[in-house]
């Protein structure tokens, strides 16, 4: 049921390496990164739609290429996707012919004020919270996007069908599962579930630690 | 976008990495849609004006000011935005306080959400699959090849960034610091402290 991205609890990837801690390794890894924000800054897509396309890439392509290159990858397809850029270009290396999109082209002049404003996900107009702090709640099963079939949803396998506790309300937030997919930004209120590790894991984890996930309303049903 | 498909354009890039983002850059600078000198302003941007520095300041300014503490705790984004501190990838923060009851780590299983205008662009391996598997289910173990041990009695939380929320970790204030300066206590608060694979560094006597 669930995508290769959706990783956690996963056995089997190793030690970690605290001395892998730069920014940017290479010099192509800063490029990745910029050239993908200005290519987002046409304003095709929103942030959720690139997510997944970096989560559909053939399991093959996820777990063998690195960070920045599944980067590349879903820029690539996206821009396939939306017809901003052909097959034929992506094959030759090369643009044939100015973009209607380019005037809207990021300059470097108005970088530090795009960065700066961000990108606010939280929405006035919601339907109301139904639960508060405290409140029980149970995470639904399977861990699917409810509107299209495999697509994209940020309620990971790990947290599915489980009780946790309600510890913060954020308001209302642009719901991933349907802003991905072009069904609109469908905001829902976003709330800051608890569940102990436990109940997550089993006798391997201790008892008193927990694990904090941020879901959507309508990932949750009230329970006991 | 289709969602279970066979058709991945990005194969017909050459797969060299560095040459796929030349490629890239190539393309879409000849149709008119990327401004190469804007590459260079992004990059300029994340390397050099907004790190951990910045979040070292919010931190030890934390440490320091009651009245901040408590409007980060409770409200961050007003004081973080008059800070200069807003901005992409940072716009809805929450700022959580490690204490002699809890120890907070942040994680993003699913991609690798990280608070730029606080942190910078994440470190590779807050982005590697080890980190995004193993953290939610064995942060003890985790921490510990980070070189933190976590008293058993202590409650390890786990915040899994699963959507726009970016969280900040604050280190418990070291003993010793009572004397320093604001200055001198941001040079203790490093990048892995404020995402809950380290402590505060230790003043050197």
């Amino acid at each position: 049921m669930s995508r290769v991205h959706d990783m956690g609890g996963r056995y089997g990837d190793g030690a970690i390496n605290p001395k892998d801690d730069a920014t940017f390794v290479e010099g192509w890894h800063a490029r990745a990164l910029a050239v993908t924000l200005a290519a987002g800054a046409l304003g095709q897509w929103n942030i959720d739609y690139s997510r997944h396309a970096r989560e559909t890439l053939s399991p093959k392509d996820y777990a063998r290429f690195s960070y920045y290159e599944k980067w590349m990858a879903g820029l690539a397809d996206m821009l396939v996707a939306k017809g901003i850029v052909t097959r034929e270009e992506l094959q030759s290396g090369h643009g044939a012919g100015r973009s209607d999109l380019a005037d809207r082209v990021l300059r470097a002049e108005a970088v530090a004020g795009v960065l700066a404003k961000g990108s606010p996900y939280q929405r006035p107009e919601a339907p109301a919270a139904t639960f508060t702090p405290g409140d029980r709640v149970r995470t639904r099963r399977p861990a699917h996007n409810l509107h299209v079939t495999g697509g994209h949803t940020r309620l990971p396998s790990y947290a599915a069908g489980l009780s946790g506790t309600i510890v913060l309300r954020h308001g209302a937030h642009v719901l991933p599962d349907a802003n991905a997919h072009g069904l609109g930004e469908a905001a829902e209120p976003l709330y800051a579930v608890a569940f102990p590790a436990r109940d997550l894991w089993g006798d391997e984890a201790c008892a008193q630690d927990e694990v904090v996930l941020d879901l959507w309303q309508s990932y949750l049903e009230p329970t006991t | 976008m289709p969602h279970d498909t066979h058709d991945h354009p990005h194969a017909l890039l050459p797969p060299d990495p560095a040459l796929r983002v030349r490629a890239l850059e190539t393309i879409l600078t000849e149709k008119g849609l990327i401004d190469p000198a804007a590459l260079d302003e992004i990059i300029d941007t994340y390397e050099h004006k907004i790190g951990p520095q910045n979040g070292a300041k919010v931190v030890a300014k934390m440490w320091t000011d009651p009245a901040f503490r408590e409007a980060m705790l409770t409200d961050p984004m007003p004081l973080l935005d008059e800070m200069g501190f807003y901005g992409r990838q940072g716009e809805h923060m929450v700022i959580v306080e490690n204490t002699p009851q809890v120890h907070n780590v942040v994680v993003c299983t699913l991609c690798s959400c990280y608070p730029w205008p606080l942190l910078g662009i994440p470190p590779g391996w807050y982005k590697s699959d080890a980190y995004r598997a193993r953290v939610v289910r064995e942060p003890r173990a985790v921490l510990a090849e980070f070189g933190v041990t976590v008293p058993a009695d202590k409650k390890v939380r786990v915040w899994d960034s699963t959507a726009e929320i970016r969280y900040l970790v604050v280190p418990e204030r070291p003993a010793g610091t009572e004397g320093m300066t604001v200055a001198e206590l941001e040079k203790l608060v490093s990048r892995n402290s404020m995402i809950g694979t380290a402590l505060a560094t230790e003043p050197t006597t």
